[in-house]
């Protein structure tokens, strides 16, 4: 379990993130939803300890995040982030292989080669394995940083949970890859050790993969819970000022939100 | 499995004979030339305790702590170009451009002119500690005076822009203090602006070697951390780096590198430079390879300029900042000119 405590984020007068408090289960798809500005990637800030300055607690499992080591913290947590500049040359299993640094010191072991190997290819990013970062379009470079983010928690920790923080992690996708790593996301969950908390822009995508949506407004939590329960028509009205009209049907694709 | 191992490492050894053959060239070639016959005795004499004939004592006194210095000294000025632009972010960075010799080099001459008022002495190494107390300050300097602070990132213009004034401000520092200078080694200013391994001798090789043998091995260590540093420091962080640590180490092995070869040899620009952008066009960045690479390459290619340097007018000498600026130059010319490097 990842749990948020009374979170209050504070910038100058403004409240970015206000008494937000909120519990992440392992082997469910947790999906944060807000228009613009509504604290989104500053709860994930907060959830990955990337931002310290803030009231409340948060605890992985039992413990509190304050008295994590960075690099304790880096063993368990892997955060894909929104844009990664990198200006210099390197092939595509070296910055694959940054994963593993939390895990090893000196050179990479070869459970530590074996991770990147499987990840690049759990991600179909093998056959670049030797190209040159910098020559790969944005969807080929955000599909390599998934492989990198996830060797970096391919093996269970002992004892302990794994947290996967994806912070807009759909931006430079077309559609076949934005479902591709949905569903790959989704199958990782079969592992229940792993807590996943994402961002996304897109409802329709909360709707059919989601399974607790979390909706922000104004950086207070106005709604959270199954994704029937949060995605209704009253919800996303207020929070975005469009009022959708919402399909229920069956199977994994029933709930859909259009907008006239 | 042999697809991720670094194929880095197969440069090393390519390295390392080169790096023997120039030193072994460095040695024979110069002023006055020496044979095989000739070393093989001045060795055997110095094991023995035999006494030196002349041009024994120029090989044992003057040649080859000076072949020593070249690769110690380009040793040093390209590791210290490879930690600061893992530092920096930025693949142009390098000692000499953004103020870390010209203020190890103040450092220096101002022990030279203030050391005999003040009497502060800590031996021989006095003089590489007053080099390493001006390195620091510009170094911090330009680092914080760079940094836009909202993202932490130095912008290349900013940077340079940045080292260029704290630049020109030491250099002028080091011009006032070489018009007090009494000492004739600190009055030469043409020395602390192009450089020269002329004045190489025993002392200041021991020191310049240990400096630059222990730092290298220190770095290796941090090689892993800068690597990660290269995708952002907020991504470093998240990889489980201590980041504030890992700074404070980088900038002070890289002011100590740096500032001992200046306090000895004089500014001597863009081989922190060229070495690693070399590198980088045959195996990537990956800092492991980077820095023992830099090492090795970085002796081959300040030998190669100190050779150019005392063969060109022989037996006149060139200042060697002369020759590595003539290579450096358009090296960096041209990385300022490809677009990925502007950010």
């Amino acid at each position: 379990m990842l749990e948020a405590k009374n979170i209050t984020v504070t910038a100058g007068s403004k409240k970015l993130l206000d008494d937000v408090s909120a519990q992440f289960a392992p082997g469910k798809l947790n999906l944060i939803i807000g228009p613009n500005g509504a604290g989104k990637s500053t709860l994930m800030k907060v959830l990955s300890k990337q931002n310290t300055r803030y009231e409340g607690e948060v605890h992985y499992q039992s413990s509190n995040i304050r008295t994590l080591s960075d690099l304790q913290m880096a063993k368990v947590r892997a955060v894909l982030s929104q844009n990664i500049d990198l200006a210099f040359p390197l092939e595509v299993w070296e910055v694959v292989m940054m994963g593993r640094y939390p895990h090893f010191t000196g050179s990479p072991r070869l459970i530590d080669e074996q991770a990147c190997e499987e990840a690049m290819k759990f991600f179909e990013v093998e056959d670049m394995a030797e190209r040159n970062y910098l020559t790969l379009s944005g969807g080929e470079r955000q599909r390599v940083h998934f492989a990198r983010v996830l060797t970096q928690l391919w093996y269970p920790a002992e004892g302990q949970l794994r947290y996967l923080l994806l912070d807009e992690p759909l931006t430079f996708l077309d559609i076949h890859y934005q479902f591709q790593f949905m569903h790959k996301v989704t199958d990782l969950l079969e592992k229940k050790d792993i807590v996943v908390v994402g961002v996304v822009h897109d409802l329709n995508l909360a709707a059919r993969f989601g399974d607790e949506i979390f909706l922000l407004k104004g950086g207070q939590l106005i709604a959270s819970g199954p994704k029937e329960h949060v995605l209704t028509e009253d919800n996303i009205s207020d929070a975005f000022h469009l009022t959708p009209i919402i399909y229920r049907g069956q199977g994994k694709s029933g709930l859909q939100l259009i907008f006239e | 499995m042999s697809k991720l191992s670094n194929r880095g490492s197969r440069w090393i050894p390519v390295f390392g004979v080169l790096l023997f053959i120039t030193f072994v060239f460095s040695l024979k070639l110069g002023a006055i030339s020496i044979t095989w016959s000739e070393i093989q005795t001045s060795l055997s004499k110095w094991l023995t305790d035999g006494d030196l004939n002349l041009t024994e004592r120029i090989f044992f006194q003057i040649r080859l702590p000076r072949a020593l210095a070249g690769v110690l000294v380009g040793a040093s000025l390209a590791v210290a170009g490879v930690l600061m632009q893992a530092l920096f972010r930025n693949p142009i960075v390098e000692p000499g451009l953004i103020g870390t010799s010209s203020g190890a080099a103040f450092g220096a001459s101002l022990y030279f002119v203030l050391g005999a008022v003040i009497k502060v002495h800590f031996g021989e190494w006095t003089l590489p500690l007053a080099a390493c107390f001006g390195g620091t300050i510009s170094t911090v300097c330009v680092f914080l005076l760079a940094q836009n602070r909202s993202t932490g990132k130095s912008s290349i213009v900013t940077l340079l822009l940045v080292g260029l004034a704290i630049n020109a401000l030491f250099l002028s520092g080091v011009g006032f203090l070489s018009y007090l200078a009494r000492d004739p080694q600190a009055r030469s200013i043409t020395f602390w602006n192009l450089g020269t391994l002329s004045g190489a001798n025993w002392v200041s090789v021991s020191i310049i070697g240990a400096v630059t043998i222990v730092c290298t091995f220190v770095a290796m260590r941090y090689a892993k951390q800068l690597n990660a540093l290269m995708m952002g420091e907020e991504e470093a962080v998240l990889l489980g780096v201590n980041l504030k640590r890992l700074q404070i180490i980088i900038i002070a092995i890289n002011v100590l590198l740096v500032a001992v070869s200046t306090a000895f040899m004089g500014i001597i620009s863009f081989v922190g430079l060229v070495v690693p952008h070399l590198l980088r066009l045959m195996n990537g960045s990956d800092n492991r390879f980077l820095i023992i690479g830099s090492a090795l390459a970085g002796g081959i290619l300040l030998s190669l300029a100190d050779l150019v340097s005392r063969l060109l007018l022989a037996p006149a000498e060139l200042p060697i900042g002369i020759v590595t600026s003539l290579v450096g130059v358009p090296v960096f010319i041209t990385l300022l000119r490809k677009r990925q490097y502007f950010f």
